[in-house]
């Protein structure tokens, strides 16, 4: 493949200017990389199911354009009608200061925008980005030798953040055609508490690629609950990976909603470095037409009597194609590992495809790991029943459909976004003729 | 663990001899020479020379595959011997002219021929290196008229049905080891059942590895015309050797319209010692294509071996047909397994059934690996898979990789998978009621393996479980 020598050009040009104290040899030792291992094939395990080609057949030039025609108004139908939240707001992967509200945080929490980063906390950016999410993935690499812009969030020792923070990524029609590669970088501090939301939507930006990289550090006894919803356009591209390590009796929960793009893949990562650590991912997508929609998660149990829990759902109509693949590695020092992983696959249409690979790998003895995969219709004998109460085939299958999806947002914590993702899900599968 | 577990675990292989028989083998190394040679030993026919030469070829634009989740050095095969037959062979009249030697090897195994023929009635087609020496029961089954012999006897007297069903299932493209298979194989067995015939016996191979350094490339072909139903049974043990011994054999199954195939294996090749240093590489290409209405179910019991990579797979072609696999997998020492299934959905209300039970104990490493396949035309496939692993001491490995690619929506699947340490509340609870921890481990397995057990023929049932016990014996810390 070839395609991929176009981003040294790109790459040269956009960091000739703007870039040049963002980190530079990190940037290039990222580009190198990239250049190195090119993007993924389907004879990449990992990508098995999921042909990159229209992402590597292309090329998405970096933004140019600057300033944006979004409004509040805008903005205001992707903020969950949350005015509280603390909201940065980035359009085009770059902050929008006008957009965004955020009100004082807790005195000694750091929330910055990269820019801020490099000027108010260099070392922190040097010390810690790029070491949870190294270049040794094509779609990572790419993210770190072209960010522009993003977040970083440094939540210390003890100081919990009550009001959740949304960081909501939206483009526009200068999007079009081009690529976003925006980064996220959280630390939570031993016992720090926070909640995250990552929203992807965008407002007319037509065929752009969004490549995003967060990488959370949860401390010991730290709590971090990271909502990502993926709504971006439906010509779109997505791809996004959270790479997560957790120190002793930390909690991380990754819940990951997606509706968007027409290509899309998330990755989710999770290390459990230290004792009694407990993860959960759990994860929603609903795809229709020709989308196509893959997850990927690992949990790497390093430290032994961890938990981890995962539960992900797909929905899946027209000639839309799913992919699922949960591995979970359980090293030989993590002995009384706690393992449970749950995918399940709902077809809707004849044209649609699953293909999902739930995968243990155990080198300790005393643990306890179990997974279930179901790929299947909407149950008949509760169809039955619905009719039998006098209830149309149309609005069963609305119902039945809508009770399936909404069973794992149950796993949300954050009440306001459990309540918005039901009301997205309940408008989509119950149409209001039969509502 | 404790020093009387070390004990136990360290048992000696039971199986561990070599026969002093003369072996009439060919120079070791791979060329088309000894390809040639090869068919010409054999008097083949030409289209059978053509097939192996169009394989080799096929074989030397191919490479290795190195997917699977199991390590081992480089393999030298132009340091293999690819044809050894014990030198006595000439068509034999009945058993009394089968060199003695060979039949105390049986003996030594328990398989005496002369026992089975009379009290288990079962027709054993005892394979002996690559020439098959002994076959009992013809007469019984040549009434019925089923066809069961050496492969190389059915290439002479059956070459119709040979070359119609031969790589009609695997062909010799498929993959490295059934390639080389194809091109250097050696014998084998054949069966035939003819239309609506119930097979009377249960057929049994028992293969055995002699000649040192000898490559075993089997190839067994099993046909069952419409409506016809048969068991087989494949079984072996291999003498002790301390270089690596490589075995790469190739089993087609087909089952026509209505028919029904049962085929049942218990591995226990010789699996290297402790440190694993020796041991077969048992590199196996086994599959089923089942027409309309058909069945074909797959059972093994795998002990033996150092590297196991094999899985016996199913084509769901025909409409209503059934795909079934119950497989246990012990792995001790330094023993390496990549196994599982295929079942690949294509005709409509197609079903398939997976039972894969793994067992891992010492610094053994085991994998499940399974395909579920159901394209876009299966309508109202079904599948269940159940794979459980359990894991005895702390050094070894249980790893699962299914892979689940579903195109129809009116499929059904479930999966399940559970990895879990042997029970230590269940080793008490048998300790307490007076059993040693051996017998307990044996029981516990015994029990964790029952479903599996339950598929195989009673004879087998037996074997097995008590080839378990000698695998696992005291492993538990």
């Amino acid at each position: 493949m070839t395609a991929h020598s176009n981003y040294r050009e790109l790459f040269e040009a956009a960091t000739h200017g703007v870039a040049k104290d963002w980190l530079p040899s990190l940037k290039i030792a990222a580009i190198e990389q990239f250049e190195a291992i090119g993007f993924p094939t389907t004879r990449d395990e990992d990508w098995h199911f999921t042909s990159v080609t229209p992402i590597a057949e292309r090329i998405f030039r970096p933004v140019r354009s600057s300033g944006t025609s979004l409004t509040s108004d805008d903005v205001a139908r992707f903020t969950y009608g949350q005015e509280a939240w603390h909201l940065l707001v980035f359009v085009n992967g770059r902050y929008e200061p006008s957009l965004s509200s955020f009100a004082e945080l807790d005195a000694e929490a750091q929330v910055m925008t990269f820019s801020e980063a490099l000027k108010e906390a260099p070392e922190l950016l040097a010390e810690r980005l790029g070491t949870l999410a190294p270049s040794t993935q094509a779609f990572t690499a790419l993210n770190t030798a072209f960010m522009a812009d993003g977040v970083v969030i440094r939540v210390p020792k003890d100081v919990v953040i009550e009001t959740p923070i949304h960081i909501l990524h939206l483009t526009d029609a200068h999007a079009n055609g081009a690529s976003l590669h925006p980064r996220t970088l959280m630390i939570a501090e031993r016992g720090a508490r926070m909640v995250l939301v990552e929203t992807f939507a965008t407002v007319g930006g037509g065929a752009y690629f969004t490549n995003h990289v967060a990488e959370v550090v949860v401390g010991a006894q730290a709590r971090v609950d990271h909502y990502k919803v993926q709504r971006e356009g439906g010509e779109a591209f997505h791809v996004g990976t959270t790479q997560a390590t957790q120190e002793r009796d930390s909690i991380y929960h990754a819940f990951s909603f997606a509706t968007g793009a027409q290509l899309s893949r998330t990755n989710v990562y999770s290390r459990l470095l230290g004792e009694n650590a407990e993860v959960r991912l759990n994860g929603l997508y609903a795809l229709e037409e020709a989308q196509h929609g893959d997850h990927q998660t690992y949990v790497e149990h390093i430290a032994p009597a961890c938990s981890s829990r995962e539960v992900y759902k797909g929905i899946l109509d027209g000639t839309s194609h799913g992919v699922f693949n949960g591995k979970v590695f359980v090293h030989p020092e993590a002995q009384q590992t706690d393992g449970k992983q749950t995918n399940k696959a709902l077809l809707l249409s004849e044209g649609a495809r699953v293909d999902t690979k739930p995968q243990l790998e155990i080198f300790a003895d005393d643990v306890k790991c179990t997974h279930g995969a179901t790929v299947g219709r909407l149950d008949e004998m509760a169809q039955f029943y619905m009719k039998s109460r006098g209830i149309g085939a149309d609005r069963t299958r609305a119902l039945l459909t809508y009770a399936f999806a909404a069973e794992v947002l149950e796993l949300i914590e954050l009440e306001p976004l459990k309540a918005a993702l039901e009301g997205l899900l309940f408008e989509r599968f119950i149409p209001p003729e039969t509502a | 663990m404790s020093s009387q577990i070390e004990s136990l675990v360290n048992k000696e292989y039971q199986y561990g001899f070599v026969t002093d028989i003369e072996s009439d083998a060919i120079p070791r190394g791979l060329t088309e020479e000894t390809v040639r040679l090869i068919s010409a030993r054999k008097n083949e026919p030409q289209w059978l020379l053509d097939w192996r030469l169009k394989a080799f070829k096929r074989w030397l634009s191919m490479t290795e595959p190195r997917w699977p989740n199991v390590k081992y050095g480089e393999i030298d095969y132009q340091a293999q011997t690819y044809y050894s037959a014990p030198k006595s062979v000439k068509p034999l009249q009945s058993l009394d002219e089968v060199d003695p030697e060979l039949l105390k090897t049986y003996e030594k195994l328990g398989i005496s021929l002369n026992e089975q023929k009379r009290l288990s009635g079962v027709a054993v087609d005892a394979i002996f290196d690559s020439v098959s020496v002994g076959t009992t029961m013809k007469e019984e089954l040549k009434k019925h008229g089923v066809i069961f012999c050496s492969f190389g006897e059915a290439v002479i007297e059956h070459p119709e049905l040979v070359q119609r069903y031969l790589g009609s299932v695997v062909p010799y493209s498929d993959n490295f080891f059934a390639a080389l298979n194809s091109a250097v194989f050696s014998d084998g067995s054949f069966v035939y059942i003819p239309k609506g015939v119930r097979c009377p016996l249960e057929l049994s191979t028992y293969f055995r590895i002699n000649a040192a350094d000898t490559g075993q490339f089997e190839r067994t072909l099993i046909v069952a015309d419409e409506g016809a139903y048969v068991s087989y049974l494949e079984g072996c043990t291999a003498p002790k050797r301390s270089t690596n011994q490589l075995h790469a054999a190739v089993v087609e199954i087909v089952a026509l319209d209505d028919a029904q195939v049962k085929y049942s294996t218990v591995q226990n090749w010789y699996a290297g010692d402790k440190d694993g240093v020796g041991g077969i590489y048992n590199f196996v290409t086994k599959r089923g294509k089942a027409f309309t209405n058909s069945k074909i179910s797959w059972t093994q019991v795998e002990t033996g071996s150092a590297i196991t990579w094999k899985y016996p797979s199913v084509i769901l072609q025909g409409d209503n047909s059934t795909g079934e696999f119950y497989s246990v997998a012990v792995v001790n020492n330094k023993q390496q397994a990549d196994t599982g299934t295929k079942m690949i959905h294509i005709g409509k209300n197609t079903k398939s059934t997976i039972i894969s039970k793994g067992i891992s104990a010492g610094h053994g490493q085991n994998s499940y690996r399974g395909q579920v396949k159901v394209l876009p035309k299966a309508t109202g496939a079904r599948n269940y898979t159940q794979c459980d692993s359990m894991l005895i001491g702390n050094q070894c490995g249980a790893h699962t990789f299914p892979y689940i690619e579903i195109a129809n929506n009116s499929a059904t699947l479930e999966h399940e998978a559970s990895t879990s340490k042997i029970g230590e509340d269940q080793i008490f609870y048998c300790k307490q009621r007076g059993l040693n921890a051996e017998h307990a481990i044996s029981l516990i397995v015994a029990g964790f393996c029952k479903e599996v057990f339950k598929e195989l023929p009673m004879e087998f049932a037996l074997e097995a479980q008590q080839l378990l016990g000698i695998s696992l014996e005291g492993s538990v810390g």
